[in-house]
C-alpha cells in the first residue's frame, strides 16, 4: 500500500505533468465519482494531493502528541492492571502516528519535512491535545469523548478516495474502540464510587464536552476546505453532521453514568429525534488553534525534548547498521 | 539532519496464520533489515495478527505503471474460454 519508495527518492512529482489538464482531472473525478481507489502512482490534481498531505500529516501530528496528555498519568495509574492498559493504549496512538505518517509519504513528502514542520510549530494538529490532565478522570473522559470523537471521525475516512489513507484507518478504527471502552469504564467506576470519585467524573466531564465538540471543526457555514473535500470524497459528511451525531450518541451515555453534560441549552428534540445542544464558543476554538491554549507551548516543547534527547540512538542505529554492513562486505570480498 | 542519516523505507509483509499467504500491511522506517522486522511486530502486530513477517526495502519493488493497465492487462480481456462457465454442457452429464 506504501509504495512511494519505487522509483528515484526524493521529491519527485507525483505523475508526469499532463498534456492535458483537465481531461486528466474530469477522468479523475469520474473516477473518485464510481468509488474508484486513488493509489499514490495514479494521476491526481495537485490540489487532491495537497490536501491529502495536509490533512493525514495533521492526523498523524494529533496522534503523536495525543500521547503525551496521557503518558502523564501512566506513572501514577491507580493499579497495575490499569497503567498496563494506558501505556497499550499510548503505544497504539505512537502507532497510529506510525500509519498516518506512512500513508503521507506515499504523496511524496518525507517523514523528516513532516516530523521538521510539527516541532517547528508551523504544522496544526488536533486543538483537544493542548489541554491538561489534572485528574485521573481525565484519562477515563479522553477514552470515552476525545476517542470517541475520533472514532465518529475516522469511520467515514474508512472509506476516502486516497487508497493509504482508507487502509490506514481502517487498522486505526479497529483498535480505537478498545480505547473509547477503556475510558468509559473508568468513569464507571468513579461514577459508582464515593461521592469525591462522582465529583472527580463530573469535573472531568466539565472539562473535556465543549473541547470535545469543537473537534470536529468549525461549523459547516465557515469550514474553508469542506465542498472541495466532498467532492473528491476525502470527507463523507460535513463537520455539523458529524457533531450531532457524536452529541446523539453521547448524551445518554453520560445520563447513565449518572453526571451532567454542562450546557444549559441542551434538549431532547422529540419532533427531530436528536438533542439541540448551546452555541459553540468559537473564539475560544481559534485561541486554542492559534496556540495559546494552555498545554500548547508545554506540549510543543516536550516533543522538541524528546526528538533532540533522541537524535543519539537515531544516530547510533545508522552508525552500527553501517558498521555490520562493512564488515558482511569485508567478509564477503 | 543530513540525508545519509534518514532511515530507509521498508514494505512490510505478515502472514495472519499458517496456511495463509503473506499480505502488505504497510511501510516503516529502519536502518536494516533486523530492525525492519523488530518495529513491524511492534507496529503491526500488537494484537497478535502474524505469525511471520516480511520486510523489503521499497527501492527493490518494481511495479507496473497504473497510466499503462490498459495495453498491461489486455490480453486477457477477450479470452472468456479461459473460464469453466464458457462451456455449455447438458445437466444430465455427471461430474464434469
Amino acid at each position: 500500500m506504501y509504495t512511494q519508495g519505487l522509483d528515484a527518492p526524493g521529491d519527485r512529482p507525483v505523475a508526469p505533468v499532463p498534456a492535458d489538464d483537465a481531461a486528466h482531472e474530469a477522468r479523475f473525478q469520474a473516477r473518485v465519482d464510481a468509488e474508484e481507489k486513488i493509489e499514490p502512482k495514479d494521476w491526481m490534481p495537485e490540489g487532491y494531493r495537497q490536501t491529502l498531505v495536509r490533512q493525514i500529516s495533521q492526523h498523524a501530528h494529533s496522534e503523536i502528541v495525543g500521547m503525551l496528555p496521557e503518558g502523564n498519568w501512566i506513572t501514577r495509574a491507580p493499579t497495575l492492571l490499569r497503567k498496563s492498559i494506558l501505556i497499550a493504549k499510548v503505544q497504539d496512538e505512537g502507532g497510529h502516528g506510525a500509519y498516518l505518517y506512512s500513508a503521507a509519504e506515499t504523496l511524496g513528502v518525507s517523514r523528516e519535512q513532516l516530523i521538521d514542520q510539527l516541532l517547528s510549530g508551523k504544522a496544526k494538529y488536533s486543538t483537544i491535545f493542548n489541554y491538561p490532565t489534572p485528574t485521573w478522570a481525565d484519562v477515563g473522559a479522553i477514552g470515552w469523548l476525545v476517542d470517541g470523537a475520533a472514532i465518529m471521525n475516522q469511520i467515514p475516512l474508512c472509506r476516502c478516495s486516497y487508497g493509504p489513507y482508507a487502509r490506514a484507518m481502517v487498522r486505526v478504527c479497529k483498535e480505537e474502540s478498545f480505547h473509547q471502552r477503556q475510558g468509559y469504564e473508568i468513569m464507571l467506576r468513579l461514577a459508582k464510587g464515593t461521592p469525591a470519585q462522582r465529583q472527580m467524573a463530573q469535573d472531568a466531564l466539565n472539562r473535556w464536552w465543549w473541547p470535545s465538540l469543537m473537534m470536529f471543526g468549525p461549523s459547516d457555514t465557515d469550514s474553508k476546505h469542506s465542498a472541495q473535500s466532498m467532492q473528491w470524497k476525502i470527507k463523507r459528511f460535513s463537520n455539523d453532521e458529524l457533531r450531532q451525531k457524536f452529541v446523539d450518541f453521547t448524551v445518554p451515555q453520560a445520563d447513565f453514568l449518572g453526571i451532567r453534560v454542562p450546557d444549559p441549552e441542551l434538549r431532547w428534540d422529540a419532533e427531530a429525534g436528536c438533542y439541540r445542544f448551546g452555541a459553540i464558543d468559537w473564539s475560544e476554538f481559534n485561541e486554542v488553534l492559534r496556540g495559546h491554549g494552555p498545554c500548547n507551548r508545554e506540549r510543543l516543547e516536550e516533543r522538541r525534548q524528546a526528538h533532540a534527547e533522541g537524535a543519539w540512538v537515531r544516530e547510533a542505529a545508522v552508525a552500527y547498521a553501517e558498521k555490520v554492513r562493512e564488515r558482511s562486505a569485508g567478509k564477503a570480498a | 539532519m543530513s540525508a545519509s542519516q534518514n532511515w530507509p523505507l521498508y514494505e512490510i509483509f505478515i502472514r495472519a496464520r499458517g496456511g495463509l499467504d503473506h499480505k502488505h500491511v504497510g511501510s516503516l522506517h529502519a536502518v536494516d533489515a533486523r530492525m525492519a522486522l523488530e518495529h513491524a511486530r511492534d507496529v503491526y502486530t500488537r494484537r497478535q495478527e502474524g505469525v511471520s513477517i516480511w520486510a523489503v526495502r521499497s527501492t527493490d519493488i518494481h511495479a507496473s505503471d497504473p497510466g499503462e493497465s490498459d495495453s498491461l492487462f489486455e490480453p486477457a480481456r477477450d479470452k472468456v474460454y479461459r473460464h469453466p462457465t464458457f462451456y455449455d454442457i447438458p445437466d444430465a452429464v455427471k461430474t464434469l
